[in-house]
């Protein structure tokens, strides 16, 4: 439904993107306005994770530093949560190499795993029980003692704003709560790494921001988070550095700044006409941008001056019923690396 | 302090995690649950001996003026029920909290992200099902000996052999159950397992009364053996050579049970 076609200069000069949408792989690894190297919590060296005959992950190469909050943005089904699960050590890796806190997941595995925090894409809170029941259970999968998981139990109710339901079952909760809980939960062993799947997905706007806040004071006192999601404004938020992996791979990677001057313009100008097809204006208004997509709806002008190319466009004598610019964002680069195709 | 500082501070890399520490783990969680339930199990413990009794040792037994096998059926059924109800409580306790565990609640996935191993996943679960029969049992024990439903003290040591027959009941039912898509299987268990078990294996009548061949698939449940031997503590007159050989083979099951739950769990969960 929609096509892409590239002008010939790249606009940013920040690496040349390539012009198909997918793979499209930065050149060098160490990039050199990366900040001075901090030690790494995670490696993985051409990673795999294979179930019978199919590939989920397709050997990936990433390094997350203590501290920062690394995310692995793709559509549904590009390896993210097979990633995940491997680094969470409860997936065996098929091939390659993985490495956690210096250790193998293949022979370390319970060392590793009472040095993580994992918040699963799913909940596995146990509905029964009550709110403060599934911190103190869970403490005990770690060996706490009992005092200490108590009064932890006690501050990361604060933490996650459930004093007021720490005596109350789980099952009747909301979707945030029970969220947030999961979170909480998953710090009772006050892990080196929080890993987050899909952390927000099915919330509504309130819950995710509340969560967001939660996450944000977690990453200000140096949680290493470790996520994964679909929603760029997510990972825009949250995320210092991330991959975007699209069919077992990785496609790029940065911070969302380099992507967006790596794989996409400063601005965007969004043009509306009364149309169905909107492929014949693209033609005319090509060399206005670097960039020119078309849409079902609308067409996308890729451009460092928005505002200049609107002018443009009016100046030759074209009336589209609407004329929007705005900045570039983390989602026109995934959209442009993983395409508009739709995945289930 | 706030939830905090400490994450910065680089927790050494803690010690490995103690295998027995891990099924105690896990046992602790299934009697936090148990807690909030146990006094309907209790309930229920005392009724099923009243029940079991009452209407066939008392009831069916009195058109039994001989008895069978020269004892009062009261004194026959007794020790059969006994072990039949803790095979019962054994196959119940593995097949849908197993299945729930694994993908309705997912309580073994939020083990695993924990220092917890597989091992000590079934046997913390195999622990607390053991538990919960020595529950039943002990009060079948305690309703029977007041309706005089058993002849020796010696049955007392009944218990440890019916705990011992769940074992090697509920392992084997674990590493079933793990195996299975859905609950659907559980039913097929039940109706060609479970209850031919319990009506055959020596429980209301001694197995001579099948024809042969039948007779031998009853010598193959682990349940007929722990029914021998509880009856003869029972009736009073235990004989360690006929015990020793019933509850090795039990302990077979056991151990053999539990190997396959192992290896069925981990393909299960560790995807």
């Amino acid at each position: 439904m929609s096509s892409t076609s590239t002008k010939g200069a790249p606009g940013t000069g920040a690496g040349a993107p390539a012009r198909s949408a997918g793979r499209v792989r930065p050149e060098a690894k160490e990039d050199p306005d990366r900040p001075s190297p901090t030690p790494v919590l995670i490696r993985g060296r051409g990673l795999r994770k294979t179930f019978d005959d199919f590939t989920a992950v397709a050997g990936v190469d990433f390094d997350v530093h203590r501290g920062e909050a690394f995310g692995f943005l793709g559509p549904n089904g590009a390896g993210k949560s097979s990633t995940m699960r491997m680094i969470g050590c409860v997936s065996p890796v098929s091939a390659g190499k993985l490495s956690i806190l210096g250790l193998d997941p293949r022979t370390d595995g319970p060392r590793i795993r009472a040095r993580l925090g994992v918040v699963p894409q799913r909940d596995t809170l146990d509905e029964e029980l009550t709110v403060r029941e599934n911190l103190l259970i869970y403490a005990r999968y770690f060996g706490i003692p009992r005092a200490v998981a108590a009064a932890r139990a006690e501050e990361l109710l604060r933490f996650a704003h459930l004093t007021e339901r720490a005596d109350s079952r789980v099952e009747p909760l909301s979707g945030g709560m029970k969220r947030r809980l999961t979170i909480a939960r998953a710090l009772v062993n006050e892990p080196d790494i929080l890993l987050l799947d899909e952390p927000t997905t099915g919330l509504d706007p309130q819950a995710r921001h509340m969560l967001w806040d939660r996450l944000f004071r977690l990453k200000r006192q140096g949680v290493t988070l470790v996520l994964t999601t679909h929603y760029m404004d997510e990972a825009e938020q949250l995320c210092d550095r991330l991959v975007v992996m699209d069919g077992g791979s990785i496609a790029a990677e940065g911070t969302p700044r380099q992507l967006i001057d790596r794989f996409s313009t400063r601005e965007v100008l969004e043009l509306r006409f009364a149309a169905d097809d909107h492929s014949p204006y693209a033609a005319v208004v090509q060399d206005l941008a670097d960039r020119v997509e078309v849409l079902p709806d609308r067409l996308l002008l890729y451009t460092d001056g928005g505002d200049e190319a609107a002018a443009a466009v009016h100046a030759r004598g074209l009336t589209p019923l609407s004329a929007l610019v705005r900045r570039s964002t983390l989602e026109d680069v995934f959209l442009r690396l993983t395409g508009r195709r739709l995945v289930d | 302090m706030s939830v905090s500082d400490r994450f910065t501070s680089g927790t050494p890399i803690g010690p490995r995690v103690d295998r027995g520490a891990g099924a105690l783990r896990v046992l602790s969680y299934w009697a936090t649950v148990y807690r909030r339930t146990w006094r309907g199990s209790v309930v229920s413990g005392f009724g099923a001996p009243l029940l079991y009794l009452g209407s066939l040792g008392f009831g069916l037994g009195t058109l039994m003026p001989g008895g069978v096998a020269g004892v009062p059926y009261v004194l026959f059924v007794a020790p059969g029920v006994l072990t039949a109800t803790a095979m019962q409580t054994a196959v119940g306790e593995s097949t849908y909290p197993v299945m729930a565990a694994i993908k309705w609640q997912r309580q073994y996935h939020a083990m695993l992200a924990s220092p917890v191993r597989i091992t000590d996943i079934v046997l913390g679960h195999l622990l607390f099902i053991l538990l919960r029969s020595a529950v039943v049992s002990g009060t079948f024990l305690l309703v029977g000996a007041a309706l005089g439903a058993f002849r020796s003290p010696w049955v007392i040591l009944a218990l440890p052999v019916a705990v011992l027959s769940s074992a090697a009941h509920a392992a084997p039912v674990m590493a079933f159950s793990a195996h299975q898509e859905d609950d659907g299987g559980f039913n097929l268990l039940y109706r060609l397992g479970a209850i031919p078990m319990f009506l055959f294996a020596g429980t209301f009548f001694p197995i001579s009364q099948l024809p042969v061949a039948a007779q031998w698939l009853a010598r193959a449940t682990p349940l007929w053996h722990a029914t021998q031997v509880a009856r003869d503590l029972a009736l009073g007159h235990p004989d360690a050579g006929s015990a020793a050989a019933h509850l090795g083979y039990l302990l077979l099951w056991a151990v053999v049970g539990f190997a396959a739950a192992v290896h069925y769990f981990r393909r299960r969960l560790r995807t």
